[in-house]
């Protein structure tokens, strides 16, 4: 199967010039797939942890967005349960024009601001605004104990 | 062929007379659907006027969206591309538009905005800045690849990409998304919308262009209230209307149907009750025939329990009852545990509670399936309708044989159109009067449905009969006689209703 263009060149450019904070490595045999870590936000709950993504480029990529999800558990109230993220350029506001870098740096900028107006983990949520402080506890706590290993 | 049938009305109007005696009020009608030859079930309710609708192809879809375009054009002039966007946008409703257009005081900008769209007015000065830089190639944002200028292209916004990428990307909204009038550039947070000029011109498959095309017509029809799709599978047609009602209206391929709710035309009920109905004959018409035969509720909690075997003793499982009853009587069980199964007592007063509740759900579950099986049942008599007018047009030739002109034998025919719809007519009658509460205006009903149906079944049999030569004239007379009578009495009876309709005669239920 051949890569487009467009896939090899992200690629590499992941690789030559990564984002600080961010790591993309895609799978030995698949071209579409990609390891992803991602270091938690300076300031936010999350600092310190590592967490683990997966990536993937479905066939029709770049019309259709690619498909992400947290593999390392994470607390946070627009992540689900398995890993999903509610993040608007993932579905409708996707752009052909975002590329993968984008849609990484995006997640990164939603660990530093949550939304909890608009979750995916209501129970979450809803601590998030009631008693923020306790969220973050439970963030930092989380973090400690899922991201933080080796 | 309506007038053909209207011809044989005219005819033949004096025979009705003489049919079982009932004839008084019905006179009247049948001249007058002399003069409605347009109705489309020759035989609309006598006072009112027919309905106007016209039929319309994809085509004359299409000449109507320029009609209006130019029409809003002649005022506004401004390009059709940016125009029609800008309809899309109000759904088509030019008054609104023009309204909108000069509240502003000759400044809309803000429509355009509203509408993304790039105002023609500001075009001169944004457009083609990009376009200008000397540079000869150009990278394209989404392929990355680097294509000659030539290649590229965009919408006013300045945003350009190559027309691969271009083509490809028109081609995942309208194919996957089904998008048409709002499909936004490819560049992230740009809304300007992509017109309909670029996507003919980037869009050489054959297959694409036509679903854009029909998506277009798809949402001016969805968003125009006096245009309806014909609900018919695979019919392409559209009915437009001057004013919107509950009225049937006829589609080019055959199919009548009411113009408020789309549905195969249903008078005397009301189209809200019908969505009630079909929705519960959808829930729960097999279901709640074995509900009935097998189970009870639960006297205290009301679940529905099937005993499958054991004792008379029930407890019940719901989780938060748990309540302990006699099968049989329904009553508490504690009384029966002294004496074993001891319920001869018939007025404990518990028990009657218990079971008057449960009467009262058993009676409607019957009442609904008292209507419903009456209801099908015309139903399924309507589906053979093909079959029976293969049948009846088997004996419109063998009664040629037996030297009958084509024109003399063309009453069978009518006959059967009667025929089916008196059935169309019975079955909606079990749903009109299903909502109804009891008083003396649905026992006139009730009688008029009553004189109907057994005058509809005496015709259906009628129509099973075998034709000898001895028989044929008398056989004639007789089908004759009783389609007319048929007809007669579905007109009676509709009218009936609509004068219940607008006299505020009927009490529905809260079902």
């Amino acid at each position: 199967m051949t890569v487009p263009r467009r896939i090899t060149k992200e690629t590499t450019r992941l690789i030559s010039e990564p984002v600080p904070g961010i790591v993309a490595v895609p799978f030995e045999h698949n071209a579409r797939y990609f390891q992803v870590s991602m270091c938690g936000p300076k300031d936010s709950p999350f600092e310190g942890g590592s967490f683990k993504l997966e990536l993937s480029l479905p066939e029709d990529y770049p019309m259709a967005p690619p498909i992400v999800r947290f593999l390392t558990k994470i607390y946070h109230p627009n992540v689900g349960k398995m890993g999903r993220i509610r993040l608007d350029i993932l579905k409708d506001k996707w752009s052909p024009a975002l590329q993968m870098q984008t849609v990484l740096l995006s997640i990164q900028a939603l660990l530093s601001a949550p939304n909890p107006d608009d979750p995916l983990q209501n129970d979450i949520a809803q601590i998030w605004k009631d008693d923020e402080e306790l969220a973050i506890k439970t963030a930092i706590e989380w973090t400690r104990k899922y991201a933080c290993g080796d | 062929m309506d007038s053909d049938d209207d011809y044989f009305e005219a005819e033949d109007e004096s025979s009705l007379v003489e049919d079982e005696g009932r004839v008084s009020d019905d006179e009247g009608f049948l001249g007058d659907t002399m003069i409605v030859p347009d109705d489309p079930l020759g035989s609309g309710s006598k006072e009112e006027d027919v309905y106007p609708f016209v039929c319309l192809s994809a085509e004359q879809i299409v000449e109507l969206m320029l009609e209006i375009l130019n029409e809003v054009n002649d005022i506004v002039n401004i390009p059709h591309t940016t125009l029609r966007i800008l309809l899309a946008h109000f759904n088509w409703d030019k008054e609104l538009l023009l309204e909108k257009y000069y509240e502003y005081d000759g400044n809309p900008e803000q429509i355009f905005k509203d509408a993304h769209v790039i105002s023609p007015f500001k075009l001169k000065s944004t457009c083609k800045t990009k376009g200008q830089s000397s540079r000869t190639d150009a990278e394209c944002e989404i392929c990355c690849s680097s294509y000659s200028r030539s290649f590229m292209t965009g919408l006013n916004c300045g945003h350009i990409f190559c027309k691969g990428c271009w083509s490809q990307y028109l081609r995942t909204k309208i194919m996957d998304e089904g998008m048409s009038q709002t499909i936004p550039c490819p560049a992230y947070k740009c809304e300007i919308i992509v017109d309909d000029e670029i996507v003919m011109c980037l869009i050489s498959e054959k297959k694409v262009r036509m679903k854009y095309q029909h998506l277009m017509s798809n949402s001016f029809v969805e968003c125009n209230s006096l245009l309806k799709w014909c609900p018919a599978p695979d019919c392409h047609h559209v009915i437009k209307v001057e004013y919107r009602d509950r009225q049937p209206v006829k589609c080019q391929c055959g199919r009548v149907f009411c113009f408020e709710c789309s549905e195969s035309w249903h008078d005397p009920v009301l189209c809200l009750h019908l969505k009630k109905w079909l929705k519960k004959c959808d829930d729960d018409s097999e279901t709640s025939n074995w509900i009935s035969a097998n189970t009870k509720e639960c006297p205290k909690c009301q679940v529905t329990i099937e005993k499958d075997g054991g004792c008379n003793h029930v407890i019940c499982r719901s989780q938060t009852c748990k309540h302990e009853f006699c099968w049989v009587c329904l009553g508490p069980w504690d009384p029966h545990g002294a004496s074993w199964y001891n319920c001869n007592r018939y007025n404990a007063d518990d028990a009657k509670k218990a079971r008057d509740v449960q009467q009262r759900s058993r009676e409607m579950l019957q009442r609904y399936l008292f209507y419903c099986n009456r209801y099908m049942n015309h139903l399924q008599s309507l589906k053979f309708e093909s079959k029976l007018y293969a049948l009846v047009k088997r004996k419109m030739e063998e009664m040629q044989q037996l030297n009958m002109s084509w024109i003399e034998v063309q009453f069978l025919k009518k006959a059967v159109d009667v025929l089916c719809e008196c059935r169309q007519t019975l079955m909606y009658t079990y749903v009109f009067a299903f909502f109804l509460n009891r008083n003396n205006q649905l026992l006139i009903f009730e009688d008029n449905q009553a004189d109907m149906e057994k005058a509809t079944e005496t015709l259906s049999e009628y129509l099973e009969r075998d034709i000898t030569t001895a028989s044929i004239r008398e056989i004639k007379q007789k089908v004759q006689d009783k389609y007319r009578y048929c007809d007669s009495r579905r007109n009676v009876l509709l009218n009936h209703v609509h004068e219940g309709y607008d006299k505020d005669w009927w009490d529905y239920l809260d079902l």
